[in-house]
């Protein structure tokens, strides 16, 4: 292993045994936090009882429609917006302060177009996703060579296979910010929602457990929630090292 | 010019659009003109702006909090070429974690109120600011260090009248993201477990299914979100531009 990687190691792991520390010396009351270690054995214990499995699917299915959805989405609008640079320049302003907006507040408009139930919720996931990945879209496609938008011209390509044989390839990269962003903001949007106005799904859990005193399985869910968001992007982060390495970037 | 008139337009077909979807269910959404009469009222009733206080109270304590604290890592961890390389990889990873599952955390900790809404909104807010801090810093071309060095200014002087001018368009944008995320925090935060703010309020009224309250604090909070996205959007091409 690397030093730097040593030394992140080091310090996350540092950080973890402070806190078993502490919560173990009393210092943090158990009613505020409990101790890791007590929430992995929690964790082990809920996954094991399969009393989660329900919740965990639900929301699992939820963020990986919102994420489909919005990485195609905000591709297909992104090239679309970027095909008309008026409307580009007009638009630059709103999809910059879109992220300031409280989507959650139009949960009831998406209950009667979408019914009560999972649609709202991966619509609310989706608006969370989408923007992301339509900023990195125009960015991506705004550092494209000429040459090569003049290649396709010269083969005369429509608009639609320009737009996946030259461009998606060339601006690969900044889709995979996108991508990433619309990673996080899916998982965002979908567990905050379940959170605040849902009956069902890993965010009402942790929700309903906090509402009962109860820690331990409220804990167990949120230590759940992070390891597996860091472990996608993980897993994504090296994904795509590998694919850039290949590709001699 | 041009450009004025081409948003001009935008804004009308969304209205349009608008309005024919209030034309299509009607009883989910307000017409535009019904939503700004509703937000017009709701500027001259007394009972709209205690909440609107306590919002923004919340958010400006946050925002400064968020900006102070980013600043101080950001800086800290970009002039230091170990230590931001050891901690970008987690500040990503923070900075994607759905944050909304640590507000019970803070609950506890800091109990309901205002408090909890402050810490709420700057854990949203703090961390952007760092990233872009810290990888504008990373970024400075070499030869203005050694510039400061031969110079001989003093650590403060160095920070002061280098790095942070250096380093300024970077941070207008990461200010831009974190301003956008604070906002969402404190909502997000009033929209559970709260009994006073513009969260609050729209919740209240979702409860009571009272669609022009929701539809008109979020054209009010739409308004000052996309404002002040603008003021800061078009600081960030000037500064861009300048050192360009």
């Amino acid at each position: 292993m690397t030093r730097i990687g040593f030394l992140r190691l080091f310090f996350v792991a540092g950080f973890i045994l402070a806190v078993e520390a502490l919560c173990r010396t009393g210092a943090i009351s158990p009613r505020v936090l409990i101790a890791p270690s007590d929430m992995a054995v929690r964790l082990a214990w809920l996954l094991a009882s399969g009393k989660a499995n329900a919740d965990i699917a639900e929301t699992l299915g939820n963020v990986a429609i919102a994420l489909v959805l919005s990485v195609s989405g905000g591709f297909a609008i992104g090239a679309a917006i970027h095909a008309f640079p008026r409307l580009r320049r007009a638009i630059d302003p709103f999809l910059a302060s879109y992220y300031a907006l409280p989507f959650f507040a139009f949960y009831p408009l998406f209950i009667v177009l979408f019914g009560l139930g999972r649609g709202a919720i991966i619509a609310i996931g989706f608006l969370f996703g989408v923007v992301a990945m339509i900023i990195a879209t125009l960015n991506g496609f705004d550092r494209i060579p000429p040459v090569l938008v003049r290649t396709a011209a010269i083969y005369h390509m429509g608009p639609a296979a320009a737009a996946l044989r030259i461009k998606l390839p060339s601006a690969i990269p900044y889709l995979f910010t996108g991508v990433k962003l619309a990673i996080a903001y899916s998982f965002i949007g979908v567990i905050a929602a379940e959170f605040i106005m849902a009956s069902s799904g890993l965010g009402y859990s942790i929700s309903y457990a906090f509402n009962n005193f109860d820690n331990g399985t409220m804990y167990a869910l949120m230590l759940f929630v992070i390891v597996l968001v860091t472990v996608v992007n993980a897993l994504f982060y090296s994904y795509e090292r590998r694919l850039m390495r290949r590709w001699g970037r | 010019m041009k450009r004025t008139f081409d948003i001009v337009l935008l804004l009308t077909g969304g209205l349009v659009a608008w309005e024919l979807l209030h034309l299509a269910v009607p009883f989910a959404l307000t017409s535009p003109a019904g939503t700004a009469a509703k937000a017009w009222s709701m500027l001259t009733s007394a009972q709209f702006w205690p909440h609107a206080a306590e919002t923004g109270k919340a958010f400006v304590y946050a925002l400064l909090l968020a900006i102070l604290g980013g600043l101080a890592i950001g800086l800290g961890l970009g002039l230091n070429r170990t230590g931001a390389e050891v901690a970008e990889p987690i500040l990503v990873s923070i900075y994607s974690l759905p944050k909304v599952t640590l507000y019970p955390l803070i609950l506890l900790i800091f109990g309901l109120g205002l408090p909890a809404k402050i810490a709420f909104g700057t854990i949203h807010g703090i961390i952007p600011i760092a990233i872009f801090a810290m990888n504008a810093v990373r970024n400075l071309a070499n030869v203005h260090f050694k510039t400061a060095r031969v110079l001989r200014l003093s650590r403060r002087q160095t920070l002061l009248t280098v790095v942070i001018p250096g380093a300024l368009p970077e941070i207008v944008s990461g200010l831009r993201i974190g301003f956008s995320l604070t906002l969402l925090g404190v909502l997000i935060g009033e929209m559970f477990a709260s009994q006073r703010g513009l969260g609050f309020l729209i919740m209240n009224a979702i409860g009571l299914h009272d669609v022009p309250t929701i539809m008109a604090t979020i054209l009010l909070l739409a308004v000052v979100a996309v404002s002040a996205s603008a003021i800061l959007l078009w600081l960030d091409h000037r500064l861009h531009h300048r050192v360009a």
